[in-house]
């Protein structure tokens, strides 16, 4: 079971759902999605016991071969090739790894090499009553402006026995999108506020599109108005939890310390979070 | 003109709030919202459109399926996996996927598949009490949000131009990716807001990278700095340490999110402490832009 923990507007609380709710559930998966600012192992403080690196293929010109006919920089979607008089320059930071250029080439002056755009590291957490909760995440090299490659490396590691946990970036483009992609649920984190709600209703657009079912969970959900209840309802989307804002437990948070950890209630809060979650996906 | 961005790296620490506020406190300011995946300036500023128009972010595959024979060459090369196919309907595009290389448009030996221009979004030029403000709105799902902020700058920048603005205030997107290197290039101060947590710091960390990544001028302002004033110190140390100016230290207070609810920026609803900090901050960052 793959579920996604998402949001729209960043901050209503992803990772701290995500985290804890990889915590409690049994035989869990945590997969950190937001590769460009990855913050679950702050609080589940896993062993790293694999790093790999992501790369990406990029074009490599043979100035042998090539009679700078052009045909490369004109097939490029992205502008990444310029054929300027007897040179041609590769903007790697521009290349999407396509392969159109390697491909177009009349003159198989084009072979790719590869540029590493960031890395995974494979490893394991302590659960609350759990043995062992599985962790992996991926990480964007800082001045790389794509993470969705990074982002599909991730999900190759889902493994379809576990309940998997994927702890999606924020917004509603083509990051949220490829973390979202082949998910069996989606949960959203929100909070009641004029932002919480307006980015929550774009989120929710594109679980629709793709079809994903999904659930609402209100975080201090006491720290607003009641605009996001009535959405719901208007919707039919159901809410699974609701959090009221709690001081000592945004300040554990701050120090990156896991809620399940510290309250009963939570713990038992969370628990019933994924037998809902199990029980919707079961729908 | 100036150009001032304000990011955070982590979302929901305050970005939008301090943009907010910043753009009443500023004077002969132009406004452009370059979180265009999850825009929200306008809930606060209430903007009255002037002008509107599509935003073509590029090019997508199309398929004509009449002249398709299946060939499967497109699917065989496409590394996105963005071609899908059943016995029933053939070869289709799944447009979630795509990242629109036109790679398989190249490939196809029936010319089945033409690259067409894509509609991505729309964007805004609106009248605010603030000032004049640029905006969009990316399509659900869409592709090509760095070249939609990259256009939203660039039409703030005509506007700022156009208006005799000496400032122009970019509300940045999350994340140190694309959105967010089209919305600090080449800008003359970019402002972090961040907040004491683990996640915050470390996300801070990293948005500073790309800021000396791309050697661009960097300001920092704790948000909820008193919710872990341990945290809030380590943060100054790192100000300290990197010559980073610390230009505010904002209280948790729940009267943020009051603002927010009736709409209006914290310095317009309160004159409390939150609204002194950010006037000062707002006093500083006006000095570093020598306005």
């Amino acid at each position: 079971m793959i579920i996604a923990i998402a949001s729209g507007k960043g901050g209503t609380g992803k990772t701290t759902i995500a985290t804890n709710l990889a915590l409690v559930a049994p035989a869990s998966q945590y997969l950190d999605c937001d590769v460009e600012e990855p913050n679950g192992h702050l609080f589940l403080r896993p062993d790293i016991s694999e790093k790999r690196d992501v790369t990406m293929p990029i074009p490599k010109i043979d100035e042998e071969l090539c009679t700078y006919c052009g045909q490369c920089a004109a097939a490029c979607e992205f502008n990444a090739l310029a054929v300027i008089g007897k040179k041609v320059m590769v903007f790697s930071e521009l290349c999407h790894g396509c392969g159109a250029c390697t491909f177009i080439c009349p003159e198989k002056a084009i072979s790719e090499t590869t540029k590493v755009i960031g890395c995974l590291e494979i490893g394991t957490a302590k659960a609350v009553e759990t043995d062992e909760l599985f962790f992996v995440h991926g990480v964007s090299n800082i001045g790389n402006p794509l993470s969705p490659p990074i982002i599909k490396k991730v999900k190759k590691l889902v493994n379809d026995d576990c309940f998997a946990i994927l702890d999606a970036p924020p917004g509603t483009s083509c990051p949220m999108v490829q973390t979202l992609m082949g998910c069996d649920y989606c949960l959203f984190v929100t909070e009641p506020t004029p932002f919480g709600l307006n980015d929550l209703v774009l989120a929710v657009g594109v679980a629709r599109q793709l079809k994903i079912p999904c659930g609402i969970l209100i975080n201090r959900s006491d720290s607003g108005d009641d605009q996001i209840q009535e959405y719901c309802r208007r919707e039919a989307i159901p809410i699974l939890m609701e959090i009221p804002f709690d001081r000592d437990l945004a300040f554990a948070y701050s120090k990156g310390e896991a809620a399940v950890i510290h309250s009963q209630s939570l713990k038992e809060g969370f628990q019933k979070l994924h037998q809902r979650i199990v029980a919707e996906v079961g729908k | 003109m100036k150009e001032l961005t304000i990011i955070s790296g982590k979302g929901g620490t305050g970005k939008t709030t301090v943009t907010a506020a910043f753009a009443v406190l500023a004077k002969n300011t132009i406004l452009a919202d370059c979180d265009v995946d999850a825009a929200d300036l306008h809930l606060i500023l209430t903007p009255k459109e002037i002008s509107n128009a599509d935003f073509i972010g590029g090019r997508g595959p199309q398929l004509d399926s009449e002249k398709c024979t299946r060939c499967g060459e497109c699917q065989r090369l496409c590394r996105f996996d963005a071609i899908d196919f059943s016995e029933e309907s053939g070869y289709s595009i799944n447009e979630f996927a795509c990242d629109c290389c036109g790679l398989c448009a190249l490939a196809c030996p029936e010319e089945a598949i033409t690259m067409v221009d894509t509609i991505n979004g729309r964007w805004f030029i609106s009248n605010t009490r603030a000032g004049k403000m640029v905006h969009a709105r990316l399509g659900i799902g869409e592709d090509n949000s760095g070249k939609l902020v990259t256009l939203v700058r660039q039409q703030g920048k005509l506007l700022a131009q156009k208006e005799g603005s000496e400032l122009l205030i970019n509300d940045g997107p999350p994340g140190i990716g694309c959105p967010v290197t089209a919305a600090i290039t080449g800008v003359d101060l970019v402002l972090i807001v961040t907040e004491p947590t683990l996640s915050g710091m470390h996300d801070m960390e990293r948005v500073h990278g790309l800021c000396r990544h791309f050697d661009i001028p960097a300001q920092v302002c704790v948000n909820r700095f008193d919710l872990n004033l341990v945290n809030s110190q380590k943060i100054q140390d790192y100000c300290t340490e990197h010559n980073l100016p610390l230009v505010g230290e904002i209280p948790l207070d729940p009267i943020v999110n009051k603002a927010q609810v009736a709409r209006q920026s914290v310095v317009e609803y309160d004159c409390g402490l939150v609204s002194q900090v950010v006037r000062d901050m707002w006093d500083k960052v006006e000095k570093e832009l020598n306005l």
